[in-house]
């Protein structure tokens, strides 16, 4: 019997039985349905939560002193003094997969505003920072090469420190504040930028020249931290390596020595928060397939019972010359066309789930191809699996008893 | 000497239930011709049924053999026995057996859907052909419930006549209509057997309508009673005629 013929015959027999067949489909639409649905948001968090890591610079590199061993005791990292200019300029020479690089030094210290104070940290960083971190400025502009070389009294203010040294909305622009007995004139405004994913306060700082935070304030020429760019993400770990060759080679570490310094990159982080959010898309998923497996045996039910009550059909149809391979393909076709026209209907109601969820919860969903062509191709699947055994049962009657059953 | 298109020898079929042994046929030999008009008859329990299913490819013989059109169905498989069903027998059954819900045209196509090498054309004009030949072209969009018995079992004898085959089956095909609707019933047939040249087995255990075959074979205990050739056959059309004519709900379209 041909495929049309196949087709048009279990048509038919949905036709008849319109309200079951479209209860059975209900299972698999909610299972496709919710697939889809469930992986658009887990696909979506994933993706924001990523979109929050670039937006920290995710091609981000940190070096820092590694802790150390001193007289047996452990030395935490911080406190070392090991990275140098002479780092920058071995890493500036040196480095193929490094864009941007600044020094960094860090001071802690109260600004003061005429009577208005606030304890914050002065980072003490070379323009191009600014780029690493994916900073920007809302008013004014970044300190010059010039200012570096003058260890200028300028610096940049975040909306944190403005919000408590400015409390009443005058224009922070051009005045000059105080950090700790030093005087700073304010030349740029930081964009707010909030809080970051471990509940720390981003605008709560204040830039100037590096050279001016280790002369005027530290009196140090060493440096808290180096932040690199890398060429992109990818070549991330390819910068990571360089940086640890020229390093070790600027410090003069024999092979048997540990590295004093500790290289970090954003990408551990996102992998971090993608695994879990990975984990998340998982758990969804694996709810979502259960409901499509409930909706397969649903179609199996209904099969049996369609099987059952068609059995004087069956004894008929093969009494006029239906083999046994007819009849299973003409059961199976019924099975598999509830399940693909239940998975189209899925897919569509996915879809449209999806667009309500984004536009009424504000959750940011991605529908992503594979799991659309995945759950139609499972549904597919069901159908063929979960109508094979009734199918199988109908094609194995005994015409004479088939025809006989009432 | 016409072609021989059923050939049966010492045909026997036993059935195990559990430990007993039920011997429903004990050795049926006989032959039909091309163009006969047979009926088989017998009380319950005489073996009719199962002669009927093994007669239709159904069952097949414990002993004996069976040459339908000169194939032996005992050396076929399931597959090529409902092949054979297909392409030489056209049953007609007592409860009729069409599709609900389905239109009496699509009934009568059914068999051709099982024949790959019919095209949905020819499949349709073979169709309307058999409806036509049981007169009710004008009612092939009707469903079987807006038929009526006479008009059902003239469709499903369509559906019997539609592949052509070496021979009618018939099933207490009388059995769920009043009298007069039988004799219409029997008129067509003997009209397909007389005209059309059709042979016709016809199962039933009512001498009445036995009387209109041209030959009659009696089982008994699995075992043929009698088997002779009618002398006297009936015409059911004279019957037919020779009713009274009442206001009968049957008014069927001629």
């Amino acid at each position: 019997m041909s495929l049309i013929n196949l087709f048009r015959i279990a048509f038919k027999a949905l036709e008849r039985n319109k309200l079951r067949a479209f209860l059975t489909m209900l299972g698999i639409i909610i299972g496709v349905g919710s697939v889809i649905v469930m992986v658009a948001i887990g696909q979506g968090s994933k993706q924001s939560i990523h979109d929050q890591l670039s937006n920290m610079g995710t091609n981000m590199i940190t070096v820092q002193p590694a802790s150390n061993l001193n007289g047996g005791v452990k030395i935490a990292g911080t406190s070392f003094q090991t990275l140098t200019i002479k780092d920058i300029v071995a890493l500036k020479a040196g480095a193929q997969n490094i864009t941007e690089i600044s020094q960094a030094v860090t001071a802690r210290g109260q600004a003061i505003n005429g009577a208005l104070n606030w304890p914050t940290q002065m980072a003490g960083v070379s323009p191009e920072y600014l780029d690493i971190r994916k900073l920007s400025l809302r008013d004014g502009i970044a300190f010059t090469p010039t200012d570096l070389l003058t260890s200028a009294k300028v610096c940049l203010i975040g909306q944190t420190v403005v919000d408590n040294l400015f409390p009443n909305g005058e224009n922070p622009m051009g005045k000059v504040i105080r950090f700790g007995n030093i005087p700073f004139q304010i030349i740029g405004i930081l964009s707010p930028k909030g809080f970051n994913a471990f509940g720390q306060d981003q605008d709560d700082i204040l830039i100037a020249p590096y050279t001016t935070v280790q002369k005027r304030i530290l009196a140090t020429i060493y440096y808290t931290n180096i932040y690199a760019s890398a060429t992109d993400e990818a070549s991330t770990d390819a910068a990571v390596r360089e940086i640890t060759t020229i390093l070790r080679d600027s410090h003069r570490l024999t092979a048997v020595q540990d590295n004093d310094f500790t290289v970090r990159t954003q990408q551990e982080l996102i992998a971090t928060l993608s695994s879990t959010s990975g984990l998340l898309t998982v758990l969804l998923t694996v709810v979502a397939g259960i409901s499509l497996v409930i909706g397969g045996i649903g179609i199996m039910n209904i099969m049996y019972v369609s099987v059952t009550e068609r059995t004087k059909e069956i004894g008929l149809r093969m009494s006029i010359g239906a083999r046994g391979k007819d009849i299973l393909m003409q059961f199976l076709m019924e099975a598999v066309l509830i399940s693909i026209t239940g998975g189209v209907i899925g897919v569509i109601f996915g879809f449209l789930s999806t667009q309500l969820v984004t536009l009424l919860l504000k959750w940011p969903t991605i529908i992503s191809e594979s799991s659309v062509v995945l759950s139609f191709v499972v549904c597919a699947v069901t159908g063929i699996f979960f109508g094979y055994y009734p199918a199988q049962k109908a094609s194995r009657l005994d015409p004479i008893e088939a025809l006989r059953y009432e | 000497m016409s072609k021989i298109i059923l050939e049966i020898k010492e045909l026997k079929r036993d059935f195990v239930m559990g430990s007993e042994t039920v011997h429903a046929l004990r050795g049926v030999s006989f032959n039909v011709n091309a163009g006969e008009f047979v009926t088989i008859m017998g009380s319950s329990g005489s073996g009719k049924t199962t002669l009927l299913n093994i007669l239709g490819c159904l069952d097949k013989p414990s002993i004996g053999s069976y040459l339908l059109d000169g194939v032996d169905i005992k050396k076929l498989s399931r597959d090529q026995l409902a092949n054979l069903r297909n392409h030489k027998i056209g049953f007609v059954f007592q409860s009729y057996n069409l599709l609900p819900r389905t239109t009496a045209l699509e009934n009568v196509e059914l068999p051709l859907l099982y024949d790959k090498e019919v095209s949905a054309t020819e499949r349709r004009q073979r169709a309307l052909a058999a409806l036509d030949q049981v007169k009710l072209a004008d009612r092939q969009d009707h469903t079987p419930s807006q038929l009526s018995g006479g008009q059902q079992q003239r469709v499903a004898i369509a559906r019997a006549l539609v592949n052509e085959p070496v021979m009618i089956l018939a099933d207490e095909a009388t059995g769920n209509l009043d009298s007069r609707t039988s004799y219409e019933i029997m008129a067509l047939m003997q009209d397909l057997n007389t005209n059309k040249g059709k042979t016709i087995v016809f199962v039933t255990h009512e001498p009445d309508i036995a009387s209109f075959s041209s030959r009659t074979i009696m089982l008994r205990d699995g075992m043929i009673q009698t088997d002779q050739e009618n002398k006297n056959k009936r015409s059911a059309k004279e019957v037919l005629a020779s009713l009274p004519k009442t206001a009968d709900y049957s008014t069927e379209a001629k």
